[in-house]
């Protein structure tokens, strides 16, 4: 099955004052009803899944999934908890939950489900789960926000959640509990005093609410690290939840946008957005940033894995590296990956280049993006091969820049796949944005398998 | 009335890890075990105090992070299961702690007069944060006194680091002053580590001590300079360099709770006892005491 998809998406504040005391202030008043609004659409939606993404949720090992099916409990505000208690019980799709689990392991992330009694279930989740899903007809999952996560784990944890709506034919709703500036008063104020921080917050939250009513997600998205340092109090998580709605909208800038209410919580910009995947005319910009397909785990340099002893040494990926040899006319670049043999990167006759085989592998981590075919044990692995076909080219690149060539000079390319019907459409791909557009001569052979845990290898000739 | 005083003071940081590895029966998961050297740390705390007589534990805890002040346990009891958010696999233990709510409230009003914002909790259903939790039961685990449990206000995410110290100290000032004026004899604690930067992936065995150690040479460095100015008396030191210490160690001094427990100590200048160091995922804790009891003159 291949039908999931991501029907509506929608941004809700996380604050407690929507549940508890919408009638204190005419504000919290009118982002309830925009709740209940975003509530009715949901229902209308036809949607028989909710994704929440809390940022008053913070996790550090990796990202956590709720995966208890009834969840119960009181909930009360660390801050406000003044205005009451929030009984709460939950209707949690463990199995998706499970699901989205292993996909994230897969991609390279680090991902675990929790399933506890009394797990305390933050205020964000708790507060979007009532008002958007108050008979709990549909079933949810919450996940968490990683403290260190950056843009590309962020995007690699969406794109593993719609892998799971995907391979099981879910119509899903993505929502991002969070504030927009969350600056609120440090004093405690009169409910009817109400209003956001300052002028500069409410003027970037409007900016904010002006893309999104725009439908340009994925601006907002790029935007995110200047609006976490213009409008948001350092607190554990910055402006993440826009990267994963964006990823969970596959970075597009020309959904269909409404906001249903922008108001001050207490200082914090709150807002109900509504984001549905129809078109709206509006021009889709590029995706400019890596569209990284799997976790490569930049934040290895904490971990306790252990590094290769010597450069020149590799476990995990396939025989030991040498140092490319140097006979007259050849060219060797710091830039790319080492060779496994005696042989230079390429080799310069007259105005011709000729390239030894290129792999994806990358220079000085000897790393595979989109990750190796095969572990050290030679299990599969899950690898993604435009990835890898994009690191091929990248290297080709720089060893024909070393010998003063460039990618628009090459005449002929033969390529090597060791999973042609797996891997040709993906390939093809990336070939037909890139080389494709130079137009050298191409020959695509099946081969049963390379030297290291690649998937892909190019001989190139090309002129200098 | 007799003069209430501060017998002690300690730095006793709160990583559920190691109610984990003990095993109490409060708690659910249990272990083989790990991270021995803080809990024999805090074993060697208890066994320096134990011939101390005291009424009051005053405790102030990172996790209960509040942004609108300073809050106060303000009912008598608070019983109720505590999961760790972050690390639920390790700690969900049934706690069950008495409040000294006089104490509390007198705090509070004397924050309140100096200036600070400040805020009573008497909601029931309120849980209360796992670190005053894992503090509370490494500290003491018969739980047989009251506590006075203090938020952390998070100003130094709201302005920065310096005007949070200026209200901490502040705050340090009056639990001081509350303390003397209640009669009590009181322990303080603050509840934290020192460097803060956590492993981001955990071995399959939590307490698998092989992959233990902290995260960095610079965080090693940081937390060797600090205990050094407490064995040494320098806390001066420490007030000053707070701020660069806290950036760059990312430390959990940011809470507050250090330079609060300084200030009710009147930054000592006399040398405080290292119980235990270690490293929890990554991170740096001192179990440390200052002896208020053997330095009285000038009270």
């Amino acid at each position: 099955m291949n039908s999931g998809e991501l029907v509506d998406s929608f941004v809700v504040p996380v604050h407690p004052h929507t549940v508890l005391a919408p009638e204190k202030n005419e504000g919290w008043g009118k982002l309830r009803q925009a709740y209940e609004e975003a509530a009715k659409r949901i229902e209308d939606s036809g949607a028989d899944l909710l994704i929440i993404y809390s940022t008053t949720w913070p996790s550090v090992i990796g990202h956590q999934i709720q995966a208890d099916p009834n969840p119960q409990w009181v909930m009360v505000d660390h801050d406000f908890h003044d205005l009451g208690s929030i009984e709460y019980s939950f209707n949690i799709d463990s199995q998706f939950a499970h699901a989205w689990n292993e996909a994230n392991k897969k991609r390279g992330l680090q991902s675990r489900t929790v399933s506890y009694q009394g797990f305390p279930i933050d205020v964000g989740s708790v507060v979007a789960l009532t008002l958007l899903n108050p008979d709990n007809k549909i079933p949810a999952v919450i996940v968490s926000s990683n403290v260190y996560s950056n843009r590309s784990e962020t995007t690699v944890l969406a794109k593993a959640c719609l892998d799971v709506i995907k391979s099981t034919g879910r119509k899903a709703v993505a929502v991002t509990a969070m504030s927009l500036s969350n600056r609120m008063f440090t004093e405690n104020i009169d409910p009817k005093e109400d209003r956001i921080h300052s002028l500069k917050d409410d003027e970037w939250n409007l900016k904010i609410l002006e893309f999104l009513s725009e439908g340009r997600l994925e601006d907002v998205s790029q935007l995110s690290r200047t609006i976490h340092q213009q409008i948001r109090v350092q607190k554990v998580v910055t402006f993440k939840p826009m990267w994963w709605l964006s990823a969970m909208n596959d970075n597009r800038n020309n959904l269909t946008g409404e906001v249903l209410a922008y108001e001050a919580l207490h200082g914090a910009g709150g807002a109900v957005v509504h984001l549905n995947p129809t078109p709206s005319g509006v021009g889709d910009k590029e995706y400019d940033e890596d569209d990284i397909e799997v976790f490569g785990g930049e934040r290895g340099v904490l971990d306790v894995v252990e590094e290769p002893e010597s450069p020149l040494e590799n476990k995990s990926n396939g025989p030991d590296l040498w140092e490319p040899t140097d006979a007259e006319g050849s060219v060797n670049s710091d830039a790319a990956p080492k060779p496994v043999g005696a042989y230079p990167h390429a080799r310069r006759v007259g105005n011709m280049l000729y390239l030894s085989g290129v792999g994806p592998r990358q220079p000085g981590t000897n790393s595979i993006p989109g990750g190796p075919i095969h572990d050290e044990n030679g299990a599969p692995c899950n690898y993604d091969i435009k990835a890898q076909t994009h690191a091929v080219i990248d290297n080709i690149s720089r060893i024909l820049e070393e010998a003063g060539s460039s990618i628009d000079k090459v005449l002929d390319v033969t390529s090597f796949l060791v999973d042609m019907d797996r891997d040709f459409q993906g390939y093809n791909e990336v070939w037909a944005e890139t080389l494709g557009k130079v137009g050298p001569t191409r020959t695509t052979l099946a081969i049963r398998a390379l030297p290291t845990p690649i998937a892909v290898e190019m001989k190139v000739i090309a002129q200098i | 009335m007799t003069k209430g005083e501060i017998v002690a003071g300690c730095l006793a940081p709160h990583p559920p890890h190691l109610v984990y590895a003990e095993n109490p029966p409060q708690n659910e998961p249990t272990a083989e075990g790990g991270w021995e050297q803080l809990r024999w740390g805090y074993e060697r705390l208890r066994e320096s105090l134990s011939d101390i007589d005291y009424d009051v534990i005053v405790v102030l805890s990172p996790h209960w992070q509040t942004y609108i002040g300073t809050h106060f346990l303000g009912l008598p009891h608070f019983k109720n299961l505590s999961v760790d958010p972050v690390f639920p696999n390790l700690f969900r233990y049934n706690y069950d702690l008495d409040v000294d709510v006089d104490l509390a409230k007198q705090i509070h009003d004397k924050a309140e007069q100096a200036g600070l914002t400040v805020k009573m909790m008497t909601n029931p259903d309120f849980r209360v944060d796992y670190g005053t939790i894992t503090t509370g039961h490494m500290f003491n685990p018969k739980w047989d006194k009251p506590m006075v449990v203090i938020s952390s206000n998070r100003s130094s995410a709201y302005y920065s680091v310096d005007v949070m110290q200026e209200m901490m100290i502040e705050l340090g000032k009056v639990t001081r002053e509350a303390i003397i004026e209640s009669g009590k004899k009181a322990v303080v604690i603050a509840s934290n580590s020192l460097s803060h930067r956590h492993f981001t992936t955990e071995s399959e065995v939590p307490e698998d001590m092989s992959k233990e150690h902290i995260t960095s040479h610079a965080m090693h460095l940081w937390d060797m300079r600090i205990i050094d100015y407490m064995r040494s008396g320098q806390c001066q030191r420490i007030i000053d360099e707070m701020p660069e210490f806290t950036e760059q160690a990312i430390a959990e001094s940011d809470g507050g709770a250090f330079s609060w427990l300084l200030s009710t100590l009147e930054v000592p200048d006399y040398p405080a006892i290292l119980h235990g160091y270690g490293t929890i995922i990554g991170t740096g804790n001192a179990i440390v005491e200052w002896p208020v009891y053997k330095h009285k003159e000038g009270e």
